[in-house]
């Protein structure tokens, strides 16, 4: 697992985005939300999905805790047995997205506000459009994705769901290779050890 | 679809036989080597047993009076035989009553496999007759866990379960298996032991640096002290750690489950760590300067007060499992990897010293220990018996060669304390969980695991009344264990805190116990019971001689205290001699 923050806030709480790959195993996901709940840390935000390489799973995970205690939590994780690599990054180290849909009237939404407009200023595009409804798409952070739930507001908003957080770290130097060396049958040494010496207090790592 | 698996697990020219699910199980255990196993059958687990009926010659099932009991006599077998412990037991409560002992190897990173029986597939979540979600149940407290609703997965799933209990840290495995997929036929492939699993790793990378600076930090050290854990023997480097010990001349110090991995009287052995531990070790763990840890996680009992625990040391933590390092104290210099192999590599690096002064202040703080504390509970000269001459009269008898396996509470501190271990694999005891009936389950799989050694089990009065339905199993196995109960009328760990710390309100610590010895007699054990002095070197001396088992109660004193002490909360250094 690695740590790529400079700015170290020892004593502060902070978001920290984790980055956990893992085997597609049934049961997996409570074997790591057991390891938040154990110590009665709430898990802000969770995506799983299928990483870029068959049969490996990406989780990012969302919590809001000092440094050392996540270092503790990814060292857990890491300890499970099917799971392959876990990095923990601060908001800073990360590139990150959350997905928002909003299902506004469509009467009053193309009477009253100017649609093209209200789209191009916050980066949204009309998914669906029905005579009853029309549903639109936005992509942010989530005070931009917050910021479009007041916008529609005043049209009779009727639903609105937002995905969890993905996160693509800035500083993860091609991760996606390391990953594919993970099929190889052998047990990929390189993979799991020895960045910690070459990367100094920069990247710990087992 | 199906017949076209079968043709996939069958290509042209190899023979497979057809066999049950069961049937492969059994086959998988006994290739694993696999010849003692403890279990209990019921409903969800009879295809299993009914196959069992016909592998008798090869696989010796131990039928125990409680799941319970079952998987402490598992941990016990493991921990005197290094091998992996085989427990059995039914869906729903026999599933729900291994979770105790799931715990307790969890904890203590005992090798263990759990093969539940489960409800078929198709009723799963239906809430039927003896259901139970044993899967998610157990999760917190397996190394591993997994269901198999298909007889197929069987071989691969086993081989995982050995591989991942025994490599690296070890722990619990539990395998549930529906009953469909025990009474479903396949064509049996073999059976090929795991030896690599993609995202596991087992032992991390040995890290070269990290090992010249731990010996250059040793070297270097005015005050050094090794503090060594279960590690020692779960990593089966006690001669690669004597041998460490002896080069670098530095006093050594053992918590509960690392006891015996060199023998109590080696000149450098100083004796126990933690709360009920030795006076030296204790105090000078915030004197010395290098504090050399092996295989040891640092627990609560050991550290006392973390804020104030060995703070002017540089630490060096050698470990099997990362998450190990830095979780409770923070390290100088982490050696992760398999003691096995860092420990030699540690030894060719150090010098060979000796730290005649350095381990003379540890003597010197023994004396003050034997003035203040041992002299008195190892030879009073009048009152009731202590604890602690008992096992001083044991150790002249067994003269260090026996299995000691303890349960919880003042007798277990005590017999840590005072027992002698010339071997290693001789301590067994429920150290991480504190499981108040372990004793006596687990010494039945001790002795399993150890034949040819005599087993004693040395239980309070209480922990002995929570399993004490395993002197059924001891009858009908016809297995010799020696069972001594330390009767104080008391639960004395919680008599002695609320002594100490709640003003002597002794709430709810008075225990009535039966008659032991009848109880035994029922069970066709054979027993006595004395309370003088005079008699407990022949009661010992009977005990140990007597063909089979034999149950011992000695009337102890009720209101001693178990010194010295680290108050929860207090630092190491505030320990206490009265």
């Amino acid at each position: 697992m690695s740590n790529q923050n400079d700015t170290e806030k020892p004593s502060g709480k902070q978001e920290y985005n984790i980055t956990v790959y893992t085997e597609n195993q049934i049961g997996l996901l409570n074997r790591i939300a057991i390891i938040f709940t154990r110590r009665k840390i709430n898990i802000h935000s969770l995506n799983t999905s299928p990483s870029e390489i068959e049969s490996i799973h990406r989780f990012n995970i969302v919590v809001q805790e000092t440094e050392d205690v996540v270092r503790k939590l990814s060292r857990q994780i890491e300890k499970q047995v099917e799971v392959l690599k876990v990095y923990f990054n601060t908001n800073e180290d990360v590139i990150w997205q959350e997905l928002a849909l909003y299902k506004v009237p469509t009467d009053i939404i193309a009477e009253k506000a100017s649609v093209e407009r209200l789209l191009r200023e916050n980066g949204a595009r009309a998914v669906v459009i029905r005579k009853d409804y029309t549903v639109f798409e936005t992509t942010g952070h989530r005070e931009e994705t917050d910021a479009l739930i007041k916008i529609l507001q005043p049209f009779g908003l009727i639903e609105f769901v937002r995905s969890a957080r993905v996160a693509i770290i800035k500083d993860s130097d091609g991760f996606n290779r390391k990953l594919r060396e993970f099929e190889k049958a052998e047990p990929g040494e390189e993979v799991s050890e020895n960045e910690y010496l070459n990367n100094g207090q920069k990247i710990f790592t087992m | 679809m199906e017949t076209e698996q079968k043709e996939l697990s069958n290509p042209a020219g190899v023979e497979t036989i057809e066999v049950s699910g069961s049937v492969a199980l059994l086959e998988a255990l006994i290739t694993e080597g696999t010849d003692v196993i403890f279990g209990y059958p019921g409903g969800a687990i009879m295809p299993i047993y009914d196959a069992l009926y016909d592998y008798k010659e090869k696989l010796n099932h131990i039928l125990v009076r409680h799941e319970q009991g079952g998987i402490h006599a598992g941990q016990g077998f493991a921990r005197t035989s290094g091998k992996v412990g085989v427990v059995f037991a039914t869906s729903g409560p026999g599933a729900t009553n291994l979770v105790t002992g799931l715990a307790d190897a969890m904890i203590d990173s005992t090798p263990l496999i759990c093969i539940t029986g489960q409800v078929f597939a198709h009723l799963l979540g239906t809430d039927a007759f003896q259901e139970t979600d044993v899967i998610n149940i157990t999760t917190p407290v397996t190394k591993w866990n997994y269901q198999i609703t298909d007889a197929t997965e069987i071989p691969e799933i086993i081989s995982k379960a050995f591989y991942i209990a025994r490599s690296g840290r070890p722990g619990p495995v539990l395998i549930d298996i529906t009953k469909n997929a025990q009474i479903q036929k396949f064509d049996y492939p073999g059976y090929t032991p795991c030896n690599h699993i993609r995202s596991y790793r087992p032992k991390p990378l040995i890290r070269k640096e990290y090992i010249t600076q731990a010996a250059e930090l040793i070297n270097q050290a005015k005050k050094p002290f090794i503090i060594w854990g279960q590690g020692v023997i779960l990593g089966e480097a006690e001669q690669e750690f004597k041998t460490f010990v002896e080069k670098s001349g530095i006093p050594s110090a053992w918590t509960i489950l690392g006891a015996g991995a060199i023998p109590t009287d080696h000149p450098l052995n100083v004796g126990m760590l933690g709360m009920h531990g030795n006076y030296g070790p204790n105090v000078l763990t915030n004197e010395c300067d290098v504090l050399i840890a092996i295989g040891m996680r640092f627990d609560d009992r050991v550290t006392g007060r973390l804020d104030k625990y060995a703070k002017q040391a540089k630490v060096i933590h050698l470990d099997i499992d990362p998450s190990e390092i830095d979780k409770n104290v923070q390290t100088t210099v982490p050696v992760w990897g398999d003691c096995k192999e860092t420990i030699p590599a540690l030894t060719e690096l150090i010098k060979q010293k000796e730290h005649t002064e350095w381990l003379q202040k540890f003597r010197d703080f023994d004396q003050n220990e034997i003035d203040a504390v041992i002299h008195n509970e190892l030879h009073p000269a009048s009152g009731e018996l202590t604890m602690g001459e008992v096992i001083h009269q044991l150790n002249l008898l067994t003269k260090g060669e026996a299995v000691i396996v303890t349960d919880v509470g003042q007798h277990q501190m005590v017999a840590c304390r005072y027992a002698k271990l010339n071997k290693t694999r001789s301590n067994i005891t429920s150290g991480g969980l504190g499981t108040m009936g372990f004793a006596l389950p687990a010494a039945i799989g001790a002795k399993f695991g150890a034949p040819n050694r005599t087993v004693v089990a040395i239980i309070g009065d209480g922990g002995f009344q929570m399993t004490l339905q395993e002197l059924g199993t001891i009858m009908q196995s016809g297995i010799d264990v020696k069972i001594m109960i330390l009767n104080n009328r008391f639960l004395g760990m919680v008599r002695q805190w609320q002594e100490l710390f709640n003003e002597h309100r002794y709430s709810f610590v008075d225990i009535a116990s039966p008659d032991f010895v009848a109880v035994a007699a029922a069970y066709g054990i054979k027993g006595r019971s004395i309370s003088e002095r005079e008699d407990i070197t022949t009661a010992l001396q009977e005990m140990l001689n007597n063909k089979g088992s034999f149950l011992l109660e000695v009337m102890v004193t009720k209101e001693n205290n178990v010194f010295p002490m680290v108050p929860q909360g207090c630092s190491v250094s505030e320990i206490r001699l009265k």
